[in-house]
């Protein structure tokens, strides 16, 4: 049984090793939570993104609430969000104090386009997964590519791309039409 | 009303306004940067630079320097919190709504829509860091000539860890990441 402690640290160590965050480190979550623990499917993983999307919140505290809620309730959930914000507040509050120019130091900014280079190589993996699962249909095709197409060449914001893509899929009646075959 | 609530108060709105993940958090930022005398703007480009350049969701780590800014340490822990706690309750009730609901047709195809949606998301964002991360277009604007697309130190490596991510599956990615820091600073 998932303890509460697991859950702590399981987001501790997310929150320890995530830069920038959003889709950047999906790769890390999808690699914690669903490789390593089985606390969520990938398809969890993607509907969390999703409903992260339209709600409030960061996305890596949102997914640490809602898995540590399936697995062990509020509690639950209140000890894996500590842990994801966790190494924020400690890590954070030192810069703070003492190191407030620590992203003029040429060597950290190195190390931080080397660690874009290391997520852009990771998500070649998840976006290929994320592909297989999440799409299996023309119509899922044509909401990915428009999707994309907004998101990257206009100022749309992403809530109404995300809220329009919800409305058609509810329109589209698409388990009615299942259940009918 | 005291102004330590009042900054609660405030990260609390921002935890409950700002759809879509951390970045969102910032125009709240810059808003309590003019309004209040927390911290300046001058601040908050820091904050950004810092907050990017460490562990932890971006939205977290804003809120905690902005926090830590305004009133030490008690403030870091106050601004956070509050930040969180919107969508601490706002996930919880959705996930028992959808305990609830899962079965429902209607959330089943809201999610048919939402999944090639998300896939569509991601690839953006991945579109965006490629291009700070590996390509070098205004340079190739101006040249016209195909070597100045990207950065050949900078290409070399994202394809050393793509072949590594396939090759080698039992590597954890903060491994991948860590090796993306060593590279960076040796060579970038």
């Amino acid at each position: 049984m998932t303890t509460y402690f697991q859950l702590f640290v399981s987001f501790f160590k997310i929150g320890l090793i995530m830069f920038g965050g959003g889709y950047a480190m999906l790769p890390v979550l999808e690699h914690e939570v669903v490789d390593r623990r089985g606390w969520l499917t990938g398809e969890d993983l993607i509907d969390l993104f999703a409903l992260s999307q339209c709600t409030p919140g960061v996305i890596a505290v949102n997914v640490a609430t809602h898995t540590g809620y399936k697995k062990r309730g509020v509690l639950g959930a209140a000890f894996s969000t500590l842990g994801v914000i966790m190494p924020s507040l400690i890590i954070i509050t030192i810069i703070a104090a003492v190191l407030n120019n620590i992203a003029d130091i040429p060597a950290v900014q190195s190390a931080l386009s080397g660690i874009r280079i290391a997520a852009c190589a990771l998500m070649i993996k998840t976006m290929v997964k994320m592909w297989k699962n999440g799409i299996r249909d023309w119509f899922g095709a044509v909401i990915f590519a428009a999707v994309f197409v907004l998101t990257a060449f206009t100022e749309v914001s992403t809530v109404w791309s995300v809220l329009g893509a919800l409305l058609i899929g509810i329109l589209s009646f698409h388990s009615e039409r299942e259940a009918e075959k | 009303m005291s102004n330590f609530l009042l900054l609660c108060w405030e990260f609390f709105k921002a935890g409950l306004f700002a759809v879509g993940g951390g970045l969102a958090t910032l125009p709240f930022i810059h808003e309590m940067a003019r309004n209040y005398n927390w911290f300046t703007e001058a601040d908050v480009a820091n904050m950004i630079a810092v907050s990017e350049s460490t562990p932890g969701p971006m939205g977290v780590n804003m809120a905690t320097f902005a926090g830590y800014k305004a009133f030490g340490i008690p403030g870091a822990l106050a601004a956070t919190f509050s930040l969180v706690l919107p969508s601490y309750v706002i996930i919880i009730v959705i996930a028992k709504f959808l305990d609830k609901f899962s079965e429902n047709p209607h959330v089943m195809d809201a999610f048919y829509g939402l999944r090639p949606a998300v896939a569509g998301l991601v690839l953006a964002a991945w579109l965006s860091i490629f291009q700070i991360a590996v390509l070098t277009l205004p340079r190739f604007q101006e040249t016209g000539v195909w070597t100045d697309l990207a950065n050949p130190v900078a290409a070399v490596i994202f394809v050393l860890l793509l072949v590594a991510s396939y090759r080698f599956k039992k590597i954890p990615p903060a491994a991948f990441i860590a090796a993306g820091a060593l590279l960076g600073v040796l060579f970038l």
